[in-house]
C-alpha cells in the first residue's frame, strides 16, 4: 500500500499523473515535465516534498550523536542555519544526503524518502552502541513539506507567511506561527532557483494551503505546481546529486566532488577511508558531459576514452534550458578535467561528449 | 481517448496508415503521454529493410526511452527528418506531423491483419 501525502487530493485536482516513488503515490507531472521545467526557471512552481524523510533529534547529546553521524561538524551551527550533509557507513560510503538545521528545542533532519528506515536505523544503532542520551522522533507523516522554486517565488510568497522570508539567506530558516501552528520557512531548495521550502503541519494543509492551491489552478497563475520528472530535470541542470544515482552505498562524498561538506577533523563514521582518499586523491570523479547529439545517456552507460571504458553515466537528461544533452559521470580522475573529449555507448552508436564546468545552469540574478 | 479509425495500429502502440502500397508509421496519443516529452527519435536509413515485430528505432524522451516497432515487413522509402528538429511534434500532433517512417510494402494483407482502432484500445484497455 502506497503512502499518500496531505496533498494528494490536490494533485487529482490539478491532473497529476501520479507515480509510485518510493514508497509513496506522487505526482510525476502536471501538465509535461518541460512546460513545468520552463515555468520554474521563468516563474515558480510549488512542489510537493513531503515525502521526504524529518527527523526530530533532541536531547542533551544530540550534538555529540549527529558530529558522529553526519559528516560535517555542526558544533559551531546555530538556531536558524541549515546545512548540507552526508551520512557515511564505515567504509566511507554514502548512507543518504541530508540537511540538517538547528532549531530553537530540536534539530530536523531532512533526508531522501527512500532512505528514510535507513537513516533512522542509522542513528538509532550509533545512539544505541555508544550509549548517547538523544532521542529520534520521525515527524514525516505528521507533517507537510513543499517547496516553492523560482525567480517570482519570493515575491509571490512573502505576503502569505509569518517570517520575513525576504530576510533569510540561503540556507538560514526561521519558524513562525500560523493559525496557531508552527510553520518553518527554509531559503533553499533542489532546482538552482531561488526559493523556500516550508514545513508546517499535516493539519495545516487544508486551510492555509486551500487558497494558494485555488489559485494555482488558474491558467495565468504565477506559481504552478510542478511533479517530480521536472524536479529531476532542474536538479540535473543545477548539477546537484541524486541519491541512487550520483551516491550510494559504494560512493564516497570525495568522488562524487562534495568535499566542502565532509569535516576531516572530527571523528565520524567513515571518516578513516575518507581520510586516505583525501590523501591520495580519488581515483575516479563525478564530471559533467556535454554530449554533441540530443540522445540522452541514461543511467549506467558507459563512458569511454578511445576505445576504453573509463567510466560510466549516473544521470542525463536532455536540458530543455540550455538545449543540449548533459549528463554527469564518473570517471578516471585523469580524464575528468574541463575541456577532456570523451564519448557515450549508445549501444554501438558512439558519440562525443565533453568534460564541461558544473553546474550546467547558473541562475542569472542569484539572490 | 479516441484513436483515429482510418489505420491500423500495434499492442506497442505504433499507428499505420496505408495509402497505395506505402504504409506510414507513427505512435498514438496514448504513447506519446506516456513517454512525456520527446526529445529525440532514431530514425532508418533510407532504404534499409525493416520487418514486423523487429525494432527498428528508439525514441527518447525527458523520462525513459523505448524501441520502436512495425506491424509489416517492407523497405523505408522516407523519414520524418523534420523530427531531428522538433521532436515535441510527436507528443503535439502525433496522428500527423509526428509521422516517422513510410516504408513501401510488398503484401498488404499483412497490414490488414493489424488491430483496428477499436481492437487497438481493448488490447491495452483503454477503451
Amino acid at each position: 500500500m502506497l503512502l499518500r501525502t496531505p496533498f494528494y487530493d490536490f494533485h487529482l485536482a490539478a491532473g497529476a499523473k501520479m507515480v509510485p516513488f518510493a514508497g509513496w503515490e506522487m505526482p510525476l507531472l502536471y501538465r509535461g515535465i518541460v512546460e513545468e521545467h520552463n515555468h520554474t526557471r521563468a516563474a515558480g512552481s510549488m512542489f510537493d516534498v513531503s515525502h521526504m524523510g524529518r527527523l526530530h533529534i533532541t536531547g542533551k547529546d544530540a550534538i555529540a550523536l549527529l558530529n558522529l553521524v553526519l559528516t560535517r561538524n555542526v558544533e559551531q551551527q546555530r538556531v536558524g542555519q541549515s546545512r548540507y550533509s552526508l551520512i557515511c557507513n564505515p567504509a566511507g560510503g554514502v548512507i543518504d544526503d541530508v540537511i540538517v538545521s538547528k532549531d530553537v528545542k530540536n534539530w530536523l533532519v531532512v533526508c531522501n524518502a527512500s532512505n528514510r528506515d535507513a537513516v533512522v536505523k542509522q542513528f538509532t544503532q550509533v545512539r544505541d552502541e555508544r550509549g548517547i542520551n538523544a532521542q529520534i522522533a520521525d515527524q514525516t507523516q505528521s507533517t507537510a513539506m513543499v517547496a516553492l522554486q523560482g525567480p517570482k517565488i519570493i515575491d509571490e510568497i512573502a505576503d502569505m507567511l509569518p517570517v520575513e522570508v525576504r530576510d533569510l539567506k540561503r540556507y538560514g530558516f526561521e519558524t513562525g506561527i500560523y493559525m496557531m501552528s508552527r510553520i518553518s520557512v527554509f531559503r533553499s531548495g533542489y532546482t538552482g532557483e531561488d526559493g523556500a521550502e516550508l514545513i508546517f503541519s499535516a493539519g495545516l494543509v487544508n486551510g492555509m494551503f486551500k487558497r494558494l492551491a485555488e489559485r494555482m489552478l488558474d491558467s495565468d497563475s504565477i506559481i504552478k505546481p510542478a511533479g517530480l520528472g521536472a524536479r529531476d530535470t532542474l536538479r540535473l541542470e543545477a548539477s546537484m546529486p541524486l541519491y541512487g544515482h550520483e551516491l550510494n552505498d559504494n560512493t564516497d562524498p570525495l568522488s562524487a566532488g562534495l568535499q566542502w561538506a565532509v569535516d576531516l577533523n572530527k571523528d565520524f563514521i567513515g571518516c578513516q577511508p575518507l581520510r586516505g582518499i583525501a590523501q591520495h586523491g580519488p581515483s575516479r570523479k563525478l564530471v559533467g558531459l556535454e554530449l554533441a547529439e540530443r540522445r540522452i545517456a541514461r543511467q549506467a552507460t558507459p563512458v569511454l576514452a578511445g576505445q576504453t571504458v573509463i567510466g560510466q553515466v549516473c544521470s542525463g537528461t536532455f536540458a530543455p534550458t540550455l538545449h543540449k544533452s548533459i549528463a554527469m559521470a564518473y570517471v578516471d580522475a585523469k580524464y575528468s578535467p574541463v575541456g577532456t573529449e570523451l564519448s557515450i555507448d549508445f549501444k554501438g552508436s558512439v558519440i562525443p561528449a565533453k568534460v564541461v564546468t558544473m553546474p550546467f545552469y547558473r541562475r542569472s540574478n542569484p539572490g | 481517448m479516441p484513436v483515429p479509425e482510418d489505420r491500423r495500429y500495434l499492442k506497442s502502440h505504433e499507428w499505420h496508415k496505408l495509402a497505395g502500397d506505402i504504409v506510414t508509421v507513427g505512435i498514438t496519443q496514448f504513447a506519446a503521454d506516456e513517454l512525456t516529452d520527446v526529445t529525440y527519435v532514431k530514425l532508418p536509413a533510407i532504404g534499409a529493410k525493416v520487418s514486423a515485430d523487429t525494432s527498428w528505432g528508439e525514441i527518447e524522451s525527458v523520462k525513459a526511452t523505448s524501441d520502436l516497432y512495425i506491424g509489416v515487413s517492407g523497405t523505408v522509402v522516407e523519414a520524418n527528418t523534420e523530427l531531428n528538429n522538433n521532436p515535441g511534434v510527436v507528443n503535439n500532433d502525433p496522428y500527423n506531423g509526428g509521422w516517422m517512417i513510410k516504408v513501401k510494402i510488398a503484401d498488404t494483407a499483412q497490414f490488414n491483419a493489424l488491430l483496428s482502432a477499436s481492437d487497438y484500445l481493448k488490447a491495452t484497455g483503454h477503451e
